[in-house]
């Protein structure tokens, strides 16, 4: 961990406020960034870290209270970010979520973009090239200058991006979720990066929904809650219940005890089934009436395209059957009989963004309202109300437009759309993907009260903590294929870990 | 309604100049012309409306309005069939027209583009071929039958001004797709199909179908107004019989505040949106500005207001943006 000598505060937030057309977003934020230490900024989708991000970055000014920069004597000076080259003036880089280098510049034209060497106004591209080798080196990162940006993948983009701000002299560092598309072995890499950049005496701001990994780099945490400061805390009194505590702002109720499925029925049976994905190997599962059955796996283990062929999406061969009967044809088909799947790609597959959530809800629930075709406007209010009040959606308001929700909520409209019609079989892909922790929970509930009420549920999920927190049976698939089944008592993480990587192990059935 | 005040003062503001500056607008004789080619416009009008709900677009429909316009006269006269067997044929054929754009766009997945272009240039080639290149007409004949285009309705207290009997198949189909775009099941399920495809098919509904419905729905109408377009001139050339009648029914629908990206139809605003491109030619006309203009003036007026609606749209946008963030 830091050193002690080298951790001075640098810039320091003094009641930070931002209001929006008379809404609150931001109230009252005070914060130290200190050069030498991890700062995380960690709270719920709507608590307001990204626009404290941005007034950090120069983007946005705060409508109430001041930023102000401390020398090495600890005198305190206002300073006023009027834009983001004002901000990399006084050694203030974000690296965004969104990658956004040029593709096609090579990798010393990207980290010297508009400090680029030149000779009688020719580029010294020789020089460049050293340079830009030095602060890869910085990084960690063993790669020619010359190479294209828009060939690397996205793990080594997101470090030749804090290449170049460490390059433009950047003292205080801002990721936003720079976690969110890298792999668990990629994502160790970079926070031991961030720690070597800690030593030498950078000042990193860390923002993460992912809370192991804030537990493992952060030396103190700013916890935001609806726009406020719910609370800081430091290495001595940061775990991860205290840190969801306050980022909820509520306890959360105990999950509900699973009831024992011994002698339920098979409601989904899936025998020999060959979907979409590359490998074409056979498939076959079951899941009882009332049972939660998890798929684990990598990325392109084929989950997505098993559900998928499940939901009658795509070329699929091999037999499907639901409470006995065989199910096939189109999708609308398998939704009449009770087939219900909310897909990975919520924006994609999932959302009519411009429309209200009222809509969104009510999609699939319209045929059984109808009468003679015509919608039951009333039976629609009824059902939607009924929705949002189950599943806790916010903001309440019905007439919202979904693409103005936080993921959790938009999360929640798709798998509300499902419930409406109680299914019998509920296939979800990712279902908490880039949810926040409450939001998750109430996810977690709403499906097992589904399963409850007799609907069989198949997931899948990267999220092993997910995965062992929500089913009653665990099907890890390696490469196209079941590669082994647990029972949610006998799996851990490093055995299903295992399989799902191609080893064999023992405890697996 | 509130979306529509933009367009509205438009068609206003060019009543009101034509009135005030051109000859004649105010007639019983212009207005009754007026209410006549909206009426007939409309019908292709709301036709295309349900395929650019979908995300579509219909080239072809001004090639079916003159492939059927010259179908009946040529038809009933120089084949001598009765109109019994004649309008049915007709209509059965112009939904199977927009049977074959349907599956060639959902089962082939063509663009819809090109599927209509190809028809435009088909359609209207058929035509030509079919009758020699010769003109159809009813050469006096079946003013029975037409009175259904041409027929004016006296109306109580207005001496001069009769209303065109087309408006009765306008206001009937009109209701009719209000109120199944806005009451049934059907109607919502297209315009979930127009606003994002894939998440309506993952929601179980029967995206093909609806895609493959709204263009039969589009040539239908395409046809039907063709049978009336003709009833209404008497004779028309294959040649240039049509021309251009899809752009105006494109045109008329984004006015109205159709968007091309699907998702969004208002059959007021296809009417209100029609009406005032009528308004304009006849202005064009009255306030003799030469008809040359004619297209470029449209054209104009078009372009500023998807532009302005474009903006608007922006700032609204913006303003979510800056309420929403945080």
């Amino acid at each position: 961990m830091a050193s002690a000598p080298q951790v001075r505060t640098i810039l320091r937030a003094r009641g930070i406020g931002r209001r929006f057309a008379g809404v609150t977003a931001l109230d009252g934020i005070d914060a130290d960034i200190r050069a030498g230490e991890v700062l995380a900024i960690v709270g719920e989708n709507g608590a307001g870290k990204s626009t404290l991000l941005k007034i950090l970055s120069g983007v946005l000014a705060p409508s109430s209270g001041s930023l102000e920069e401390v020398d090495g004597h600890g005198h305190a000076h206002e300073l006023r970010l009027r834009s983001v080259a004002d901000a990399a003036q006084a050694g203030i880089a974000l690296v965004h979520q969104e990658l956004n280098l040029a593709e096609n510049l090579d990798l010393a034209g990207a980290i010297l973009l508009g400090r680029e060497h030149h000779r009688f106004g020719w580029l010294d591209t020789r020089s460049m090239r050293a340079e830009a080798g030095r602060w890869l080196a910085r990084v960690g990162l063993d790669l020619d200058p010359s190479t294209l940006c828009g060939s690397l993948p996205i793990a080594q983009r997101q470090l030749v991006e804090i290449a170049k701000a460490l390059s433009a002299n950047a003292r205080i560092l801002i990721l936003d979720e720079p976690t969110s598309s890298l792999s668990a072995r990629e994502t160790e890499r970079l926070l031991s990066m961030l720690d070597e950049l800690r030593r030498s005496g950078v000042a990193v701001v860390y923002v993460s929904h992912h809370l192991d990994e804030v537990l493992a780099i952060a030396d103190r945490a700013l916890v935001l809650r609806d726009g406020r400061m719910a609370g800081t805390l430091d290495r001595s009194t940061m775990d991860r219940s205290t840190i969801e505590r306050l980022m909820v702002g509520r306890d959360l109720p105990p999950v509900t005890v699973r009831p024992s499925l011994d002698d339920a029925s098979t409601r989904l049976a899936v025998d020999g089934l060959i979907s979409a994905h590359r490998r074409r190997r056979p498939v076959s599962l079951t899941v009882r009436r009332g049972e939660i059955v998890g798929l684990a796996g990598l990325v392109g283990a084929g989950r997505t395209e098993l559900l998928e062929a499940i939901a009658g999406l795509g070329h699929a061969s091999g037999s499907i059957s639901l409470d006995g009967r065989p199910l096939t044809g189109t999708i609308a088909e398998r939704v009449a009989r009770g087939l219900a799947i909310v897909p990975e790609d919520r924006a994609r597959h999932g959302l009519f963004t411009l429309d209200p959530v009222r809509t969104n809800i009510s999609m699939a629930w319209l045929p059984r309202g109808a009468h003679a075709g015509l919608v039951d406007h009333a039976g629609e209010r009824e059902v939607v109300g009924g929705m949002i009040t189950r599943l806790r959606l916010r903001p309440t308001d019905p007439a919202r437009r979904v693409q103005t929700l936080s993921g959790g909520n938009q999360q929640k409209t798709i798998l509300g759309r499902w419930l409406a019609v109680e299914p019998s079989v509920l296939l979800l892909d990712e279902p908490t993907r880039g949810v926040d922790v409450g939001a998750r929970h109430d996810i977690h509930e709403a499906v097992r009260a589904a399963a409850a009420a007799g609907c069989a549920v198949l997931f899948a999920s990267s999220d092993l903590e997910e995965v062992l927190l929500l089913a009653d049976r665990i099907l890890v698939m390696h490469d196209g294929a079941i590669a082994g089944e647990f029972l949610r008592e006998a799996a851990t993480d490093v055995a299903i870990m295992s399989l799902a990587t191609g080893g064999a192990l023992e405890g697996a059935r | 309604m509130r979306k529509h005040w933009g367009l509205l003062g438009i068609f206003l503001v060019v009543c009101i100049v034509t009135a005030l500056y051109g000859k004649n607008f105010l007639t019983a004789y212009n207005l009754m012309n007026l209410v006549q080619r909206t009426a007939l416009f409309s019908i292709l009008a709301l036709g295309v409306g349900f395929v650019i709900g979908t995300g579509g677009i219909d080239l072809s429909l001004g090639s079916v309005v003159c492939l059927v316009g010259i179908a009946v006269p040529w038809l009933l006269i120089e084949h001598g069939w009765s109109p019994w067997t004649v309008v049915p044929v007709v209509l059965a054929g112009s939904a199977l027209i927009g049977l074959a754009h349907g599956l060639l766009v959902t089962r082939l997945r063509l663009q819809p583009f090109l599927v209509t272009l190809c028809g435009l240039l088909l359609y209207r080639g058929i035509a030509r071929w079919m009758t020699g290149d010769q003109s159809q007409g009813f050469q006096g004949e079946f003013a029975e039958l037409r009175s259904i285009a041409v027929g004016r309705i006296p109306l109580p207290g207005l001496e001069t001004f009769r209303l065109p009997a087309t408006t009765i198949p306008l206001v009937v189909l009109a209701v009719i797709a209000a109120l199944f775009l806005a009451r049934t099941v059907w109607g919502r399920w297209l315009l979930a199909t127009g606003s994002n495809e894939a998440a309506a098919r993952y929601s179980g509904i029967p995206t093909a179908r609806l895609v493959t419905g709204a263009y039969v729905a589009c040539s239908l109408l395409a046809g039907l107004g063709g049978m009336l377009f003709i009833f209404d001139v008497g004779s028309a050339q294959p040649s240039d019989f049509g021309n251009f009648y899809e752009l105006y029914a494109i045109a008329a629908a984004v006015l109205g505040g159709c968007s091309l990206r699907g998702g969004s139809v208002s059959v007021v605003g296809i009417v209100l949106g029609t009406a005032t491109l009528q308004v304009l030619r006849n202005s064009i006309n009255l306030l003799g500005l030469g008809s040359q203009l004619e297209f470029a003036v449209i054209g104009a007026v078009l372009l500023a207001g998807v532009a302005a609606d474009e903006l608007v749209r922006r700032w609204h946008a913006a303003r979510l943006e800056r309420r929403g963030a945080g």
